[in-house]
């Protein structure tokens, strides 16, 4: 027992900082939580509009997730690993989208994949329309979240030590093999926590996707457009249920890649 | 056969310059140089971690200068040895061979093999994260081996080991060199090199300055750089035996006693050259060793004076100018020469 475990006045006023934070952040959900009778709550997760929408965010969300990870996680090694010109210039790029308004975000999406671009013509003339579609739900979500997938690749690839890439290397592993078999695996928590946190982040979007489309309708949406048309108290269970949903979610994701990485 | 034609490399304010090294099929070549000199930079242009700039390396005769790191048949073994943590024992020994795509019988074979081979069969299902530094050094070993390398490449191999764990180590490596494989192996310990080598390369800031035997290189320093080794130049090979009570080293020519925390068996000794007392008359003193000798050779250097003299093997005595010059020493002179047991370091092969 030293000086240093003395309870000194100043630990304790940071203490209770720290209590005000918390409270700050757990008191308007939980009042959320509380002011949501027991019969709006099982009325709201029995009406299919309700639950059509969050099985459509959640399986946006997902493909969003998987589908620009195939390019965006090998991308991230690339920015761990190698060095070229304007490497800085590329890395604030890919921050662009978290720290631009999602509104904005949206219209610059919906520019691009309107159906006078090339990116839209080439979709319509394979039977796949973005505007007002989950095509284009997709990537909006993508475009907003992307980035947080790959800092996160890219720290993980980043805190490999090189020397076992080497190894692989010469011990006559290719370097794909070498990204399979070494790196991926290697940095593999930190690409979990990256895809849970892309995941998470396109699952709550609004901003971007309201513009992109308001039909079919992702959660958020649904809930801002209650609360428009009905007010408070109609939009409340909806954010409720949903609130669960996500942490839910989490949690499993959570368990689940701890455990793959185990 | 290694062959590097005037290798040259410029990494920063760094170079790597006009490295011309032959190693033989069978050498155990030891590379020996401070942090800095170059010493695991070259060994990253044989591996081809790194390209020159300049230069040709063959093994083999083939070119090898512009192929891929993965197409070279030269293992490394790394400094801090870089097993796989996600794999066990079992897996990284067999990760070249899955690569290969051997058959699932024949790794479990060679695998099994290899563990023998270097003692490391009771730690195949484990983690390298419950592995010491010793089991992970032989481990990185047997991964390496099951390519058959060409050329076996060492990057401080030792460094990491404490003293038990390295002489086991270093019989290993001696024996995988008995059985044929040619090994390149860079460190800063002379005493590594001394024990292992067949031939000794000395790097200084990017050259290498001077190549031969370890005999030749420490009892000849070509160099500054090579002859602050010079310590070590009083080394002699030999066996200690239990003799009346006492520990005494001896070979053809020289018996001495060394302290009684010396193992037996074949083994190096070594007298710090600052170690020895030279006298005129033999005289009774605490140090139980007095040699018989003849002055071969005085010779000064800017801060002191070295005498050899040969007691059947020669000596290297350090001395200050004065006392070279207030006792009168002259070549052909028969002198006396003084060390105690516990100034003598022994190396157990």
């Amino acid at each position: 027992m030293g000086v240093y475990n003395r309870v000194s006045i100043f630990h304790l006023f940071l203490w209770l900082l720290g209590a005000l934070v918390l409270l700050f952040i757990a008191a308007p959900l939980l009042g959320m939580f509380f002011a949501t009778g027991k019969h709006e709550f099982f009325h709201t997760i029995s009406d299919k509009e309700v639950t059509r929408s969050i099985g459509l965010t959640l399986w946006t969300s997902m493909a969003a997730t998987l589908i620009f990870a195939a390019a965006a996680v090998p991308f991230a090694w690339l920015l761990a690993r190698k060095k070229f010109r304007f490497k800085g210039l590329v890395n604030a790029i890919i921050d662009i989208p978290i720290v631009i308004p999602h509104s904005a975000a949206g219209i610059a999406v919906l520019g691009f994949i309107s159906r006078d671009t090339m990116l839209g013509r080439l979709g319509e003339s394979i039977g796949i329309s973005f505007v007002s579609n989950p095509a284009g739900i997709v990537v909006a979500m993508a475009f907003v979240s992307l980035p947080f997938l790959i800092n996160a690749a890219r720290d993980g690839f980043a805190a490999v030590p090189e020397k076992y890439e080497k190894a692989a290397l010469n011990l006559g592993a290719s370097p794909a093999r070498v990204f399979f078999t070494i790196s991926l695996p290697l940095a593999w928590r930190s690409i979990m926590s990256g895809f849970i946190m892309m995941f998470a982040r396109g699952m709550s979007e609004f901003g971007a996707v309201v513009i992109v489309a308001y039909h079919p309708m992702i959660t958020p949406v649904m809930i801002y457009e209650r609360f428009g048309a009905f007010g408070l108290a109609y939009a409340r269970p909806v954010a409720v249920v949903f609130i669960l949903v996500c942490l839910v979610f989490f949690a499993l994701l959570r368990y689940l890649s701890n455990k793959s990485t185990e | 056969m290694i062959a590097l034609h005037n290798i040259s490399k410029k990494f920063g304010s760094f170079t790597l310059a006009d490295i011309d090294l032959q190693i033989e099929a069978g050498e155990y070549f030891v590379l020996l140089g401070n942090s800095g000199s170059g010493k695991t930079l070259l060994l990253g242009c044989i591996a081809g971690f790194i390209q020159p700039d300049m230069g040709i390396i063959t093994i083999n005769s083939e070119d090898v200068t512009r192929k891929p790191v993965q197409k070279r048949n030269a293992g490394m073994v790394f400094h801090d040895s870089a097993v796989f943590p996600h794999m066990s024992v079992a897996r990284n020994i067999a990760y070249p061979l899955e690569i290969r795509r051997y058959k699932k019988k024949e790794i479990a074979l060679r695998v099994a093999q290899l563990a023998e081979l270097t003692g490391i069969s009771h730690l195949l299902q484990r983690y390298p994260a419950k592995l010491s530094a010793g089991e992970m050094q032989r481990v990185a070993l047997a991964r390496v081996l099951t390519l058959k390398p060409d050329v076996l490449l060492l990057d401080e191999p030792l460094a990491s080991l404490d003293v038990q764990l390295r002489s086991g180590m270093r019989q290993l490596l001696r024996n995988l060199n008995k059985q044929g494989q040619t090994i390149i192996h860079v460190t800063h310990d002379y005493e590594e090199a001394a024990l292992l080598a067949t031939r000794v390369g000395i790097i200084e800031q990017g050259r290498i300055i001077q190549t031969g035997s370890p005999g030749e290189v420490f009892r000849n320093p070509r160099s500054a750089f090579a002859a602050r080794f010079a310590g070590f130049r009083n080394f002699y090979e030999g066996q200690i035996a239990e003799l009346n009570g006492k520990k005494v080293f001896s070979n053809a020519t020289l018996k001495v006693v060394v302290a009684d925390g010396c193992s037996l068996g074949n083994c190096f000794i070594v007298i710090r050259s600052e170690d020895i007392i030279i006298s005129r008359e033999a005289f009774a003193s605490s140090a139980c060793n007095v040699l018989n000798a003849k002055i071969q050779f005085i010779e000064s250097h800017h801060d002191y004076t070295e005498v050899t003299a040969d007691a059947g093997l020669p000596f290297y005595v350090k001395l200050t100018a004065h006392s070279v010059k207030s006792m009168n020493l002259n070549v052909d002179d028969n002198i006396f020469l003084h060390f105690k047991a516990s100034a003598i370091n022994c190396i157990t092969v």
